[in-house]
């Protein structure tokens, strides 16, 4: 035996980041911080600039379903005709940019941050509540979801408009078909559509999703009503083991989506298809 | 034979310290065998709680290289050679000496969770129940109240809210009743006020940490939250709930 030394109750300290964990834990939260921040902020950008958003026929997800459109002073802009009231109204203010994504995509992000998967994720990696498992977290007063915090519990709301933006998604990828009315395929095509397929992935394993269908039954073979719904559970429990998986996924092709609209668009590549 | 070094907490509520100690270690040993060589060959008044060695009785949980873990489950060969392995009792209750701590307080919170009411049996006298039904329950009947999950929870373990959240090992347990086919219980407003679903803000370490991988977050946790938020907080089934009544279904 040797080598005492004088310590907490325990061993263990109470400062910030304190623990005796051996392994890199600040790699997760770090990088998680940092895919945060590249992800949310170029969609945020993209958001408020508002432009490059069509390449007929594809739309970017930034701006789909549009609302209002720009009918100047932004190139690139969705058709007047594409949108579904037309022009952005007089009243519109003048301080904003007028951007499509300022209405329906709008939806996404509400259900993106009270998902149960990215609460988890901030929480750790910008609030440091805890930064990892058996790690000190920030010297802050904890209320968990009881008290600022408590309107997460309205995340089924964000899930209801995420389901309608998912219904508009997949409407805008089958649209990417026809081209002035002709039909053709092209890689925007693609590229729309495995949006819409990985943003379905993500929102049917969604937590709310997954216990209105029917993890909220505690009798799911009592009528014919609850077996199909538990024949729904049990799929939507599938989706709901891979959330994560789907959360960034589907996150980083919302991004690359709008990267590709935004590149053919301005001209920068040029999209292979039938057409 | 290789020799490996742990530091091991020793002392009580008043104070301690880490002490090393080498011993010879042999293929297949895990750190409870470890600490039982130290308490063979060095420190036999060392304090340690064990039982089965089959990570089955919860009994051996302790905090090595900062993670909760059974020391019955965590094999020498796992950490890097020559690493020094710390060993510290759990941080989220009471410390009686060296790596015992009290956890009476988690057999409390049991106490606090209204039981099992049976819906009346069918007329053959018999209670019946699909194995669809109980599938989910069945998931949490694997606890072996090891209290890992009481111990990572960052509620308990850093906020010490004992007095407001029971802590995921409970919530499993509110879960596991709430879900059964035939219970005819409302614990939905004490799930919400006495046992704080709303602390938990879902980081997932408990879920994490179960020896037993029980999915302790996504199908307890989540899924009680979402039945509180039915019964308080979204008005649409608040709504629903009064026109056509709340029941257990």
């Amino acid at each position: 035996m040797s080598g005492a030394s004088a310590t907490a109750v325990g061993g263990h300290e109470s400062k910030f980041a304190a623990t005796k964990r051996s392994d890199n834990w600040w790699i997760g939260p770090v990088l998680t911080a940092c895919g945060l921040i590249l992800f949310f902020g170029y969609l945020t950008v993209r958001a408020f600039q508002g432009t490059w958003l069509w390449a007929n026929p594809y739309v970017s997800p930034t701006g789909a379903p549009p609302l209002f459109t720009p009918i100047s002073g932004y190139p690139g802009a969705i058709p007047v005709s594409h949108a579904w009231l037309g022009a952005f109204p007089n009243w519109w203010p003048k301080f904003l940019p007028q951007s499509p994504a300022f209405f329906f995509p709008g939806l996404a992000i509400t259900f993106r941050f009270t998902c149960y998967y990215y609460r988890k994720a901030y929480y750790r990696a910008f609030a440091a509540s805890p930064p990892a498992c058996g790690v000190k977290g920030a010297p802050l007063k904890y209320n968990g979801e009881t008290k600022l915090l408590i309107f997460q519990n309205l995340h089924r709301y964000a899930l209801y408009g995420a389901l309608f933006l998912l219904v508009c998604l997949w409407y805008e990828s089958f649209a990417a078909f026809f081209k002035n009315g002709e039909f053709g395929i092209g890689v925007g095509t693609l590229v729309m559509f495995i949006n819409a397929t990985l943003l379905s992935g993500y929102t049917f394993g969604c937590h709310s999703w997954r216990h209105l269908i029917g993890g909220k039954l505690n009798c799911f073979t009592c009528d014919g009503s609850s077996k199909t719904r538990y024949k729904v559970w049990k799929k939507s429990t599938w989706f709901n083991e891979r959330h994560m998986l789907f959360a960034w996924l589907s996150l980083f092709w919302v991004c690359f989506t709008d990267f590709y609209v935004l590149m053919v668009s301005t001209g920068g590549i040029k999209d292979l298809n039938t057409w | 034979m290789a020799q490996r070094t742990f530091k091991v907490w020793r002392g009580d509520a008043n104070g301690g310290e880490f002490k090393e100690y080498t011993v010879e270690t042999q293929p297949g040993m895990v750190v409870l065998d470890g600490l039982h060589r130290i308490q063979a060959e060095h420190a036999s008044d060392l304090a340690v709680r064990w039982n089965c060695k089959a990570g089955k009785c919860g009994s051996c949980s302790m905090e090595i290289n900062g993670k909760p873990k059974l020391g019955c489950m965590a094999r020498l060969n796992t950490f890097e050679p020559g690493e020094t392995i710390t060993v510290q009792p759990l941080k989220a209750f009471p410390i009686i000496r060296d790596l015992v701590t009290d956890v009476s307080w988690n057999f409390e919170q049991n106490k606090r969770i209204a039981p099992l009411k049976t819906k009346p049996r069918d007329a053959d006298g018999n209670h019946r129940m699909m194995q669809e039904d109980v599938d989910r329950v069945q998931e949490f009947r694997k606890c072996i109240e090891c209290f890992l999950c009481q111990d990572v929870c960052h509620v308990l373990r850093d906020h010490k809210k004992h007095d407001q959240f029971v802590g995921p090992r409970f919530m499993i347990r509110l879960a596991q009743l709430d879900m059964h086919p035939l219970d005819t219980e409302d614990r939905i407003p004490a799930a919400r006020k006495e046992l704080g679903t709303g602390w938990c803000n879902i980081t997932r370490c408990c879920t994490e940490v179960c020896p037993e991988h029980i999915q302790i977050t996504d199908n307890a946790i989540i899924p009680m939250k979402e039945r509180v938020v039915d019964r308080f907080y979204d008005p649409i089934a608040w709504f629903i709930g009064k026109v056509f009544g709340s029941k257990k279904s």
